[in-house]
């Protein structure tokens, strides 16, 4: 599903050159749930977002379903962003004045899906997550795990081929987080492939492998027996 | 770019951001609403203008006799100048490709008498085209024409307030009153624009004024209408030509500049036009500068609205939206709201101006008005260079990485 080779990538901050990524390798599987952990300033969300076309890498490869990803123009990105992938951002990344329905259908609008079959299509994976009685209502009078769940919904109704979640629980309290992290958990069972970023322990053990980042190196990469977080719930 | 979903889209953004639409809208609107009204309060100025100075037709020279300065084949100098009868026809003979028309004009102050009331007036003896000249406007009755020329009738047409003076609230239409110890028929009553002085005018035939003379063929003045077509230029020619002409007829020193005296209303015309001229110009230096003023509100409002929408845009970009997407989602939205309030504001002026129309006359301003061509292509120019001034901050942000985007807070 992703393949990445030696991958680079450094910021230039004034007459400073910060090298964050320094050979990135690695490979995930269809159907993987895979955490990357790491203390602040591993280059873990550095990583996530070449992974997800937001940030391009000074060198090395990338590829994605099959397909080389390379050479991006911002059109490009843009496409390759709406069929491949889902984001889901430690600050949920709603827009405010949409209300939850209208935000899980807006990335159905980039793929010119007519509108009612786009709301259609909202209210299923709203659904899901348990916040169909919440569709009308505006972000602002949501609590922050519903955020995150319209967050996941949304993702998820492009139907990527990957979803990337930031710090997905990073503004959540602990009983949320695990709510959050059933959901993600139920999602990766129906098949999808996940990259959750974390740097809590309890949440990376609820994915199936972790990836240790330090400095900007891979350090070590190990399966784990997952955490179920329908036991906290 | 174009579809119903995309417009679908840009009103549900209008109508959840009530303020920034409100914003931006009314700057425009206020903008346009302020150009249409210096317009138009410009144009109600020049009105005003041609309407104190313009009154008397422009294509009008008055021929005065005087007194030469200079001997010349055997006359003295000092020699009084008298125009007759003779010299009407020979210009009528002589210029009849510039000549429109032409009237003497014999002035004599009267005693007029109606019954009980009697006041002193100024009679004007002239011939029908007079009429042109003065653009004296009949009331009632008729002016004189070419009968009461021949005939030698004792017929009067009186000012308005001539009637008013003498007859109050009657008719005076076929009374007869007494000038200078003959009576003459009243035929008709004008009005005439030059105000009240001129509105105290009598005029009756030139041929009865000068049989009353003793059937003299002197006459104090020639009033010469030219065609307007011959320009301002071939009314100089005309002028001149005129000049050598009677010159030579009343042997006066080509040199002599005294002999007779010409008013011509050609150059008065020409300096109206030029402060007509400087007036507009000035109306439309006003005018650019709101356009202006209302292009750098907007593209200012334009800059706000990016900065504003930063996050908004890079969650999209994250969504999918293409760089284009974002161009056209703020563009799209700027125009319809600019185009919508932009003609708002124009609607408002024009009905603005309309409701004034006089009341404002005291200050100089007559009958303001704008034509709709020129308030269409200002609110057009303002959209336009609203939606490019738009453009450069929109496509700023369209090339914005949509990962700086989302850390904006």
């Amino acid at each position: 599903m992703i393949e990445i080779k030696d991958l680079h990538k450094s910021y230039t901050m004034g007459s400073n050159v910060l090298h964050v990524l320094k050979g990135i390798n690695f490979k995930a599987e269809d159907g993987e749930l895979v955490a990357i952990m790491g203390s602040s300033g591993s280059g873990k969300s550095t990583l996530l977002n070449i992974l997800g076309m937001l940030d391009e890498a000074d060198s090395g490869e990338y590829t994605l379903d099959g397909v080389p990803i390379r050479d991006l123009t911002e059109t490009k990105a843009a496409k390759y962003r709406n069929k491949f992938l889902g984001f889901v951002f430690q600050s949920f990344n709603l827009i405010n004045y949409k209300n939850a329905l209208e935000n899980v259908a807006l990335p159905l609008y980039y793929q010119r899906m007519p509108r009612k079959e786009r709301h259609d299509k909202a209210m299923k994976y709203l659904e899901q997550v348990g916040l169909k009685e919440w569709a009308h209502h505006l972000p602002s009078e949501l609590s922050g795990g519903q955020k995150q769940r319209v967050a996941i919904a949304r993702a998820m109704a492009a139907e990527p081929k990957l979803l990337l979640a930031d710090e997905p629980t990073g503004a959540l309290d602990s009983t949320t987080s695990y709510e959050v992290m059933d959901l993600i958990q139920k999602i990766n069972d129906a098949g999808n492939t996940i990259l959750v970023v974390t740097h809590e322990e309890d949440i990376a053990h609820m994915c199936k492998r972790i990836i240790h980042l330090r400095d900007g190196v891979i350090v070590k990469d190990e399966k784990v027996e997952q955490v179920r977080a329908s036991a906290y719930v | 770019m174009f579809s119903r979903d995309a417009w679908n889209e840009i009103f549900e953004t209008i109508r959840k951001n009530k303020l920034r639409t409100f914003l931006s809208g009314f700057t425009v609107a206020l903008g346009i609403l302020i150009f249409v009204t210096l317009f138009g309060f410009g144009n109600g100025l020049i009105n005003t203008f041609n309407k104190f100075f313009n009154e008397d037709a422009t294509n009008v020279f008055y021929f005065f006799p005087g007194k030469t300065t200079m001997p010349y084949k055997g006359y003295k100098s000092n020699r009084q100048i008298e125009f007759d009868n003779t010299d009407i026809a020979d210009i009528q003979k002589d210029f009849p490709m510039f000549l429109e028309y032409i009237s003497p004009r014999i002035s004599r102050s009267n005693l007029i008498r109606y019954q009980a009331e009697s006041n002193n007036y100024t009679t004007h003896g002239v011939a029908p085209s007079h009429q042109f000249a003065e653009k004296t406007v009949i009331m009632k009755g008729r002016y004189l024409n070419l009968k009461d020329m021949k005939e030698k009738s004792k017929h009067v047409v009186i000012g308005r307030l001539v009637e008013q003076d003498l007859f109050g609230s009657r008719n005076s239409l076929g009374k007869y009153v007494d000038i200078g110890g003959s009576a003459f028929k009243v035929i008709g009553v004008f009005q005439d624009e030059g105000g009240d002085r001129e509105e105290r005018f009598v005029y009756m035939p030139y041929t009865t004024r000068q049989l009353i003379e003793k059937n003299t063929d002197k006459i104090n003045m020639i009033v010469i209408g030219f065609k307007p077509e011959i320009g301002y230029a071939g009314a100089m020619a005309f002028e001149s030509n005129l000049k050598k002409f009677l010159k030579g007829k009343k042997f006066i020193h080509p040199d002599d500049e005294s002999g007779f005296f010409i008013r011509n209303v050609a150059d008065q015309l020409e300096k109206n036009q030029q402060f007509t001229g400087v007036l507009k110009l000035i109306v439309a230096f006003v005018a650019i500068g709101t356009i202006i003023a209302g292009i750098i509100g907007i593209s200012n409002i334009m800059v706000f609205v990016v900065k504003e929408r930063t996050k908004e845009l890079g969650i999209r970009k994250a969504l999918g939206a293409t760089p284009g997407n974002v161009i056209s989602t703020i563009l799209l939205e700027s125009v319809f709201i600019t185009t919508i309030s932009g003609f708002v504001g124009m609607l408002i002026g024009i009905l603005l101006l309309r409701s004034l129309d006089d009341r404002l006359e005291d200050f100089f301003i007559t009958n303001p008005y704008i034509d709709t061509g020129t308030a269409v292509i200002a609110t057009l120019m303002l959209v336009l260079f609203g939606s490019i001034a738009g453009y450069v901050p929109a496509s700023k942000a369209a090339r914005i990485k949509p990962i700086v985007a989302l850390r904006d807070e």
